[in-house]
Order: C-alpha cells, then structure tokens, then sequence
C-alpha cells in the first residue's frame, strides 16, 4: 500500500524535468491542461466520488479561488504565489459555509444536491458580475508579471499545475486509503446506517467538502493568471461542473487515480481534435465517447481494468458455511408450540444468569410522527447482563423504541441515560461510540464494501480501532464468531437473507458494544436457521454484552429472554418475565390475538 | 452596479407580461424534463439539444417557405421517433438516473455539433409573418409569437395533465414511476408505456423548441443557457408533475422581467436561482 504515495511523488518530480527538455511551449499548455483538469476532476472525486454527493457547483468553487486571486493581483498588487492560499481558503470557507446549511437538511441529496450547488454557482456568479470584483467587464490580468519558477511562463504554469496535481492526488489516495475515506464511502452506500456505525456523517461530508473546494479554489488562483483575462460566462458555467463529473465519471468515481486516468483521456482527445483543427468533429467525437463509456463502462475505466486484471488472480475459496435454504417461514403454528410456560423452552435458557446494575435507564420516553404516537411515556430499564425481549403487535412500537434509543430518530420528550450519562439528543454516531450498537430488521450492509469492510468499518468507528488494517484484522475474528468467514471477500449482495443477518450481528459486534439491540434477526428465517441464531445471541451475551431484542418468533423469545416488555399502541402494557407476563389476559387478547396474524403475515 | 430605480406603473405591467410570455417557454420546455425525470427516472439534459434541433429545423423549413406552425405537423413525429429511441436505449443498457444525465450531455454535445457543422455557430433569426405582429391591449403591447407560446404552453400542460390525472395511461405511468415491479406486477406494460412517454417528451421538446425559433435569436452555443433556468423551473414545479413547470416557469419569468425593470437585466439569474435555493432548503420533501 505504501508503495502508492512514493509513485506519485516520484512521478512528480521524475516530471518536473520536462521544462528543461526545451519542448516547444504548446506542449507545456497541453500538459498544464491535463494537469489542471486532474486537480479539477479529482478534488470533485474528494466529495462527490466518494460520498456519492454529486456536486455541480465545482465552477462556484474553482471561480471563487480564480476571482481571489485576480481580484488580489489586479487591485492590490499582491504577488503571485501568496495568492493561492488564499484562494484556496476562500473557497473552503465559502464550501463549508454552503455545507453547513445544506447538509443539515436530510432530503438534499443525489440530484436535489447537484441541483442545489448548480443553482449556487449562477448566484455567486451573478453576484460577482455585477459588483466590482468583475464589474461585468472581466479582469486583464495581462500587466502582471508570472514569477520565474520555470524557463519560460508557460513551463512556470506546467510546474505549479504539477505541484498542485501531485499533492491533489496524494491527499485524494490518503483521503482513500484511511479511516476518513472509509466512512466517507459508508455514507456513499448509505449514510444513515454509516451514522449508526459510527461514522459521524455530517462533519465527514463538511470535511471531504472543505478538502474539495481548496484544491479547486488553489487550482482556480492558478488558472487566472494563466488565462490572464477572466470573465463570469466562462467560468461560473455549467461546463466546469460536467467537464468534472464526465471526467470522474468515465475514469470511476470510487478510485481515488479514476478522475485522474478520465482528465487525461478526456483533454487529450479534445486537445487532439483542436490541434488537427477539427473543433466541431471534436465535440461530437467526445459525446460519442463519452455514450460509449456509460454504456460500456458505467463503473468507470479504472474499476474495469481492475476486474479484468484480478480475473488472473486465484479467487478466495468462497466456502460458505452449509445453509438450509430459506423456505418455510416461522408459522404462527410455532408460537402456539412454544406457548407460555413451555418448560422445555425455560431450560433450555441455560441458568447462569447473572443480572446485573441498571446499565439503559429510558424514562417518559416520547414519539410523535406528525398525528401518530408512536411511544407515549414508556419507562424501561435494561440490566448490564440481561436479554431483554421487546414485544407486542406490529405497530405498537417496538422498532420506534430500538429507532429512537440508537439514535436514528430524536426523541419528542423523556430521557435515555446509558451508563449513568444522558444520551437524549445525541447524533447516532456518538450513541454508536458511547456503546450502543443495532441491527436493522432488513439488513442495510454496505453494498459496495466486501463482506469483510462491512465489519471492519464497525469496528475502526464504533470500536476504538483507527487503523484500517487492524479493523480488517478485528473485523475477521468476528466473522469467524458468525460463521461467515468464508464469505470475507463477497459482497453483501452475494449473501443469502440468514448470512446478511449475521453479517448486520457481525457489524454490531465489532465495535464491542455494551448494549446491542436486536431489530428482528430472526424474521424470514427458517427453523433451523432460527435455532442457529439463537445459539449465537446466546453467545453474543456470554462475551458480555447486553442485549435488548424485538422480536415476533415465540419459540426464540421464550428461549432466550430473561425479562419481557410487552408494547401496545406505543405504551409500555407489561414487564417480566417471559411465562409470567404471557400469561396475563390483557397480554394475551393485546397480544397473543393478533400475533396469529402477525405470523402469517408474508 | 445600478441605482435602484423604480419604474412606471405601465412599464412595470409590461415587465410582468413579457415575463409571464417567457415564463411560458420555461414552463413548456421544462414540461418534457419534468415528466422524463420524474416518471423515467431520465434526467435528459439533450432534452435542451433536442429544442434547439427543432428550432433549427423549424428555421430551415421557415426559410424555404413553410410557415413554422405547419412545420409543427413534421418536426413533432420526427422528435416523438427520436425520443422512443434515446429511451430505448436507457431501458436495454438499464442507465441509472446520474449516467442518464452523463449519457444525455454526449447525446447534446453531438447534436450541437450537428447544429453547428450545418447552420454554423452565427446568429440566426427566424423570419415568419408572426415575427413583427403585435397588438395593444390598454397601454399593453402583445407580441403575437409570444402569444402563441403562451396560448401552446397552457394548453399542452393542462392536456397532459388531464391524461395524467384521468385515463388509465396516466394511472398507469404514475404508478410504474412510485414502484416500477409492483405495477409491472398487475399488468402496466411499462415497456411500451416508457417508449409512448418519452416518446411525447422529446415532442415537447420540439414544440418547445418551435416556439423559442418564433421569439428568440438562435445559435448552438445558447443551448446550454436554458439548462439552469428550466432546471430551476422543473424543481419548483415539482418532478413530474404537468401543471408545475408552467406555474413555477411563469412565477420565475416575473420575478426575473420585475427585477431586470427594477435593477438591472444582469441580476436577473440571481431570483430563479434563490428561489430555487430557499425551496430546496426549506422544502426538500415537497420537490422532488
């Protein structure tokens, strides 16, 4: 891994050389363009490859740093190179202050956020037309002088275009390789489970987008005094924006060298097109390029050379573990087997339980969406040690109650205290890291993350393990607790439905929680797969944690449970355990009447 | 940066109607967008190359002659076929909504090139008999072209609206577009219906196209200045939705023509574009 860094700064300086070959000055202009379309291309990737925000509002960006600059030079003198840190900084700033409006409204996202960022662009750009940074003239930059770093000026742009493109693409690779990118790529597949592992999702986004628009802003004080006369229409445009998703998109987004492979290929062939005076032929020979690869292509080159490459390799053997297939599903038969009381099933509990101080104290616990109460009031305590079972019919709350204390919805009113600290209020991250860990009832794995990644993420955010490599290594231990380390290299989507729900078990356990909740694991497996199951939630409790489950199969809640709560239209109807509170009559005609069809339920 | 001025109560209402005219291509432009993205999940940026195709074609047939409302009668199958065409592709390839966008600009760079290598990239005007008429309502003036925009643009959206809203077709492509299997499921043939949509789309766009040659000067390049505006509109209005583009077209074209009487034409974009801004910021839920 540590082989790539040293390949991009020994490319950079192996080609800072090139000036002293003395080629003709069109080619310095050639090789600063492809060089300043990498820094474009691949500052976008930072943000939008990755977390999957596509941006259109890169032209706002890389027009801020490009009117800093020339508005420092033409009307303050500054010099040239003291400019750029500047421009870099306007544009960070100007990023984080858009980010940290937009980012805060959950329904801004996919084309609602290019849409947005584009419609910033013609404000900002708008703004400076009419006021004196441009003045709806333009800016000649043409009396100032280009500092002597080259031979000539053209071979000065070459260099700074190649500093800026080395060190875009070495923070793009480490951005990439470390926990940071890993988190920003669980938000690409899907922010809210990302948030419940951990990852703190809102400052990630603000972070890769302040990252982002430096670069572009840097790569916009550079351009000016290379164009030495900037108008609005041509820089806060539309063009910016597709000229860069277009070049990300066709070298592959997920990588971070793709924008890089996609800026070349892209301003090569223009440029080719121009050179040979076939300016018209060009664009329509882009546009057909550009179909083809989507169709052909629609991850990108890069991931496409890759898969034909690794084709070579030997595959992992992918020995799963021996699976019954799913077919029957838990019948409402099979809770009248395991009715109240059914002795064989308290047994089979196992007696070492030691129950423990009061570890989740939920007090006037309050949910209203909009008209529906959803938890009104409930008081419920979780001992450090116990499995507490959550009951009651489909829609009487129990999945608002596992929604609300992980964090995934604020609560309307009350109070949750873990540990003795009050988590009430707190991003989902952070209850994640205080810990507390969930699964979802259908699982949400990272689609495009291997098996493997999947736990490791848990484990480098919930867990205390930074580095990514170590996470692997956790990550590992814990697929071979859940059976699935067969499948460590698969993705999520060659999983059958009982080995995604023991990789979401996998996950939750990775970041060593003290407290797991369980949201129907068992739902839609077969028997012998639901006694499999049980028998690892079992073990989950003997490593030491404490485990707070919802759950309709019957058979399993008796099995397992030490103390039940029973839900009904989002009040707390009962507490205890399991064969006591089963049997009073207000729980049965609450529950047991209509479990019968919960049961049958498809 | 220009005084603030404010303007007669006469040129204030002129101001209000030409932007209500040029709300009225907004919102017919934006129409064919609107239902491509928000029943097809196609986000058809050579919705726009397609306009100006027709706009051309409608100039060449103007040129030799034909008046550019008869010219309708053989741009509008041309633009249906093209469109059932792009769709078919999107639906064998199984574009997703983001490449539709990346697919589309190939699509548009290729037919402005098309545009370009064929009336080349100079100004162009239509000359027809409606160019020059207008006629005065009060102190008002009404320029026919423009009239005949807004007279296409009501009618076109409350039609297709009423297909949407009343006929089976409608029911059927609103409901593939919540949940493409389910409706699949009990029998919608979204195959053909998708061609059939798409199909229309592109044909708006044609008409679209037909009524910018009437008003505006043409040249490839100004393709691309419609994109954020019409972009604006279509969100305002609400993804696939008929009657939206039009309203929120006509609401942006207002307040741009009142701000460009009020300030000065350059500040213009920055109305749409904020308006645009507020609503996806305040509203998310509500426009898409």
């Amino acid at each position: 891994m540590k082989r790539t860094p040293i390949a991009i700064v020994g490319a950079g300086v192996a080609l800072a050389g090139l000036p002293l070959l003395g080629l003709p000055p069109f080619y310095d202009s050639l090789l600063y363009l492809m060089l300043h379309w990498i820094v474009l291309a691949t500052s976008w990737n930072i943000l939008s490859g990755y977390t999957g925000y596509f941006s259109f509002g890169h032209g706002a960006f890389f027009g801020a740093g490009l009117y800093t600059t020339s508005t420092l030079l033409a009307r303050f003198d500054w010099p040239f190179l003291w400019t750029l840190p500047v421009a870099a900084l306007v544009a960070a700033v100007l990023g984080v202050a858009l980010g940290a409006i937009v980012f805060r409204v959950k329904g801004v996202r996919g084309e609602l956020f290019a849409l947005l960022t584009l419609a910033v662009t013609f404000v900002i750009g708008t703004i400076v037309g009419n006021t004196p940074l441009d003045g709806g003239q333009g800016v000649s930059l043409s009396a100032v002088p280009v500092p002597p770093i080259g031979p000539k000026a053209s071979a000065t742009f070459y260099l700074l275009a190649l500093a800026a493109a080395t060190s875009t693409l070495m923070i793009a690779w480490g951005v990439a390789a470390s926990r940071f990118g890993a988190g920003l790529f669980a938000i690409h597949d899907d922010e809210d489970a990302a948030e419940v592992m951990g990852v703190p999702t809102y400052r990630y986004k603000l972070m890769a987008l302040a990252i982002s628009c430096a670069l572009a802003g840097a790569a916009g004080g550079i351009h000016a005094l290379f164009l030495s006369y900037v108008t609005v229409g041509e820089v806060f445009t539309i063009a910016v924006p597709l000229t860069v998703v277009l070049m990300s998109v066709l070298g592959g987004t997920r990588h971070w060298a793709g924008p890089a492979v996609g800026a070349i290929a892209i301003t090569g062939l223009l440029y080719s097109f121009t050179a040979a005076d076939h300016a018209i032929a060009g664009k329509a020979a882009t546009g057909a390029i550009l179909i083809a690869a989507i169709l052909f292509m629609p991850d990108g080159i890069l991931p496409r050379l890759q898969r034909v490459l690794g084709r070579r390799r030997t595959r992992l053997p992918s020995a799963a573990p021996a699976q019954p297939t799913a077919s029957a599903l838990p019948t409402a038969a099979e809770a009248v087997v395991a009715a109240p009381g059914d002795a064989s099933a308290r047994d089979r509990r196992g007696a070492t339980v030691r129950v423990g101080a009061v570890l989740l104290q939920v007090r006037g616990l309050d949910k209203r969406f909009k008209g529906i109460h959803a938890l009104s009031a409930v008081d419920v305590d979780v001992r450090r040690g116990e499995i507490l079972g959550l009951l009651g019919p489909n829609g009487s709350g129990k999945s608002t109650f596992i929604n609300v204390v992980s964090g995934h919805y604020a609560a309307t009113a009350g109070e949750i205290r873990f540990e003795g600290r009050t988590l009430t209020g707190e991003p989902a991250h952070r209850i994640a890291a205080a810990g507390i860990a969930r699964t979802y009832q259908i699982p949400r794995p990272f689609a495009q993350f291997s098996v493997v990644d999947n736990v490791a993420l848990a484990a480098m955010f919930g867990g205390a393990v930074a580095d990514p490599a170590a996470a692997r290594r956790e990550a590992m231990t814990w697929l071979e607790f859940t059976g699935l380390a067969g499948r460590a290299e698969a993705r999520p989507d060659a999983l059958n439905l009982h080995q995604r729900k023991f990789l979401e078990l996998a996950r939750a356990l990775a970041s060593r929680p003290r407290l797991v909740l369980l949201d129907e694991v068992l739902c839609g497996l077969t028997p012998s797969e639901t006694d499999a199951a049980v028998a690892l939630i079992r073990r989950i409790r003997d490593q030491g944690a404490t485990i707070v489950f919802v759950e309709h199969v019957m058979r399993a809640v008796m099995a397992l449970s030490d103390r039940i709560v029973v839900f009904d239209h989002g009040l707390l109807l009962a507490e205890g355990a399991a064969s006591e509170v089963m049997k009073r009559p207000h729980v049965m005609t609450a529950y047991l009447g209509t479990a019968a069809v919960a049961g049958a339920r498809p | 940066m220009s005084a603030f001025t404010l303007p007669s109560a006469s040129l204030l209402s002129q101001s209000v109607l030409s932007g209500i005219f040029v709300g009225a291509l907004y919102g017919l432009m934006g129409l064919g967008l609107s239902l491509n993205w928000g029943l097809l999940r196609l986000i058809n940026l050579a919705h726009f190359a397609f306009a100006f195709l027709a706009a051309y074609l409608c100039y060449e047939l103007a040129s030799r002659g034909l008046d550019p409302l008869l010219a309708l009668a053989a741009i509008v199958p041309l633009f249906f076929a093209i469109g059932a065409g792009l769709q078919g592709l999107v639906a064998r390839f199984a574009i997703t909504p983001f490449n539709s966008l990346l697919l589309t600009f190939g699509l548009t760079g290729i037919v402005e090139a098309l545009i370009q290598s064929i009336w080349t990239a100079d100004f162009r005007k239509l000359e027809s008999s409606y160019a020059q008429q207008k006629f005065k309502v009060g102190t008002l003036f009404v320029p026919v072209p423009e009239l005949i925009t807004l007279v296409l643009a009501v009618a076109i959206s409350a039609a297709v609206w009423a297909v949407l809203r009343y006929t089976d077709l409608g029911r059927a492509l609103r409901g593939a577009a919540e949940d493409a299997p389910i409706a699949a499921a009990f029998g919608v043939n979204q195959k053909a219906n998708a061609l059939l949509l798409a199909g229309t789309c592109a044909a708006l766009a044609s008409i679209a196209g037909v009524c910018l040659a009437l008003s505006f000067t043409l040249a490839p390049s100004q393709i691309y200045a419609w994109i954020g505006v019409v972009f604006a509109a279509v969100m305002l209005g609400g993804l696939g939705r008929a009657l939206g583009p039009l309203v929120a077209g006509t609401l942006i074209g207002v307040s741009e023509a009142v701000t460009m009487a009020v300030t000065a034409p350059s500040w213009a974009p920055m109305v749409s574009f904020t308006l645009l801004i507020a609503v996806l910021v305040l509203r998310p839920g509500k426009s898409a």
